[in-house]
């Protein structure tokens, strides 16, 4: 499959003034994300995570290196202002503050907003705007007052828009950092469902483990340049190394990691409550059985 | 003594306006001296409304609050003195920046208090430390820094006014995993060491299950809950009920007990779970 997003060895340097040198915030970052992929981008504060979004959504572009979005190198030299543009309409962004992501007082007109500047027919608007809110859930809500809403409904409007725009490809910048646990799990819900229902390509940027391990791929960053890059039981599967790069891991592998430590077999890969629990309680009632000298064994 | 006493507090924004619902109803809370308490609830429950009546950013319709034992609104002209003493990392604190170097901004707060000189400086480079910002970053302008970055030049200005009273508002959203153990764990060891009386407001119930002694529960402007945190975890259907989550580490302890291994329901950390069965060996 053609990858939406190609990176070459993109490096990018924020200028320093008078007092400060330059910052190297990307140093040689080289991916291909398939189109359709859901990959979440881990990595501590100031590793680079949302100056990397920043170029593939051509906010800024790359100092060095190479980038394709959606089959277009916006970094050929003979690359125009309207292939950017183009380009530009195929990526989104979802940031973390749900109060600055809204532009219009209605919702309806919020989710709008963004198909308006690309000069869709007012009668396509209205049906993919529909669409939209039923996509997220928020279709009672199209004519409510965007102030009045949680920081949970404010999020599920912002990605509202970017279905309306029928992106191909979004990047979600800590979008659940402010939410309650429900409407944390109901915006993950809703991009899972993104990604698996309508194909849109996305990629994660987050400080939650949970959320990394639903995704299909891991890519960590530390200091401009990537770390480790795989899926999550092969990231979450060296925990050593996530915490060395001052990260953590899920929960589940936590414990696991430090049961295998006193011997009990546990595997470091499962992420969910009950399927960890279900391989702990059978590791120990192995353990009991052998310790017992095979007496009593549970299962 | 309780540092922190709410009495019978209600507050609504816009009360002119038709069809305005408090964002506190009603409210009264006591908080101990020296612990660290957290405060949980849904978004829009009340939680921002009710750290800013503790140091006199907002002004209860009716009701008292009281910092150890005296009501902060008997002398209103005396209220600037109340910031001093309950000192507030506000929810978003990127926005409240806005000096040329992240030193300068740290500075203004205890500047504020009439420190200066070598003073001033101690507390900079001291609140500097404890929230982990380098010598480097100290001499950028707050706008180059990346998020995480903000956030902790905010954290080290109120720190840096030595407040009596800590009061932190979704202190850690938008660090990393090293920055939250960092920031909770330098509030905890604080706070130990100086006594000072800490109210932290997360989303995040790991977060809250490892720093805290008690836990408040917010749900729809009133108070649902206040008790050790071991207690409120172990209510997890009442939580669920109000948009609220358990550790997944507590979650791992129910099922465990389904599949026959029982190590209790009040398990909120992931080494107590490990060291619980591991002693069933
Ligand atoms: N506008 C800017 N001007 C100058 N330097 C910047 C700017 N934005 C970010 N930086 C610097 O670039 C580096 C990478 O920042 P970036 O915002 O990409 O990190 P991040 O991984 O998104 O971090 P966080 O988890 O805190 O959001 C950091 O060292 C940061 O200080
Ligand atoms: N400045 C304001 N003007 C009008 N209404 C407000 C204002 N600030 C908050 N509210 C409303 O008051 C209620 C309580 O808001 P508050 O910010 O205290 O909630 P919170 O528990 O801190 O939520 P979150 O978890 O999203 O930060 C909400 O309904 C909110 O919409
Ligand atoms: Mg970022
Ligand atoms: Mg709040």
């Amino acid at each position: 499959m053609n990858p939406i997003i190609k990176a070459e060895n993109l490096s990018f340097s924020y200028p320093g003034d008078e007092e400060s040198k330059p910052v190297k915030a990307l140093r040689g970052v080289s991916f291909e994300i398939p189109e359709g992929s859901f990959t979440a981008i881990l990595g501590h504060n100031g590793s680079g995570k949302s100056t990397l979004a920043k170029l593939l959504c051509m906010v800024n572009l790359p100092d060095s290196g190479r980038l394709w979005v959606a089959g277009r190198e916006i970094t050929a030299p003979d690359a125009t202002e309207r292939d950017i543009l183009e380009a530009r309409r195929d990526v989104g962004m979802v940031f973390q503050n749900p109060d600055n992501q809204i532009v219009a007082t209605i919702v309806e007109e919020d989710v709008a907003f963004g198909c308006e500047n690309l000069g869709i027919p007012p009668a396509e608007i209205r049906e993919r705007v529909d669409a939209a809110l039923a996509a997220v859930g928020m279709s009672e809500y199209a004519r409510k007052q965007t102030y009045n809403l949680s920081g949970g409904q404010k999020q599920r409007v912002a990605i509202a828009g970017t279905i309306a725009m029928n992106r191909r490809c979004v990047i979600f910048d800590e979008s659940t950092a402010m939410l309650d646990p429900m409407g944390r799990r109901e915006v993950m819900d809703i991009i899972a469902k993104l990604n698996r229902e309508q194909g849109v390509t996305v990629l994660l940027i987050t400080h939650h483990m949970n959320e990394a391990a639903a995704a299909d791929r891991i890519i960590v960053m530390n200091q401009g340049q990537i770390y480790l890059d795989g899926s999550p039981r092969e990231v979450f599967g060296k925990p050593a190394a996530m915490w060395a790069a001052g990260l953590d891991v899920p929960q589940t592998t936590e414990l696991a990691y430090k049961l295998r430590q006193k011997g009990l077999d546990v595997p470091l890969y499962l992420f969910d409550a009950e399927s960890c629990a279900e391989a702990v309680a059978e590791a120990v009632r192995r353990r009991s059985g052998k310790s017992a000298g095979g007496g009593k064994t549970g299962s | 003594m309780n540092a922190i006493e709410l009495k019978n507090v209600t507050f609504t924004y816009g009360k002119h306006m038709p069809g305005a619902v408090p964002a506190l109803d009603d409210v009264s809370i006591q908080v101990k001296s020296g612990g660290i308490t957290g405060l949980i609830g849904h978004t829009g429950s009340g939680k921002s409304t009710l750290v800013q009546m503790l140091n006199g950013l907002l002004k209860p319709d009716s009701g008292t609050v009281l910092l150890d034992g005296i009501d902060i609104w008997a002398e209103p002209k005396k209220i600037r003195e109340v910031r001093f003493k309950a000192g507030l990392v506000m929810q978003y604190p990127e926005y409240q920046l806005f000096a040329e170097t992240a030193a300068e901004d740290i500075a203004f707060g205890p500047r504020n208090m009439g420190l200066e000189g070598e003073e001033l400086d101690r507390r900079v480079r001291e609140a500097a430390r404890f929230a982990g910002l380098s010598e480097e970053i100290l001499g950028k302008s707050p706008f180059d820094l990346s998020g995480g970055q903000k956030r902790r030049v905010a954290l080290a200005g109120v720190i840096a006014m030595s407040p009596k009273i800590l009061i932190l508002d979704e202190p850690a959203a938008g660090l990393d995993p090293e920055g939250r153990r960092d920031i909770l764990g330098g509030v905890k060891r604080f706070s130990r060491e100086s006594g000072t009386t800490v109210l932290i407001v997360s989303h995040s119930m790991e977060d809250m299950a490892m720093y805290c002694d008690d836990v408040i529960v917010m749900a729809h402007a009133k108070i649902l809950m206040h008790r050790p945190t071991a207690e409120v975890f172990s209510r997890a259907e009442e939580l669920a009920a109000v948009g609220l989550d358990v550790p997944l580490i507590t979650r791992v302890a129910a099922a465990l007990r389904k599949n026959g291994v029982d190590i209790g329901l009040d398990v909120y950390t992931v080494d107590y779970a490990a060291d619980k069965i591991l002693g069933m060996l």
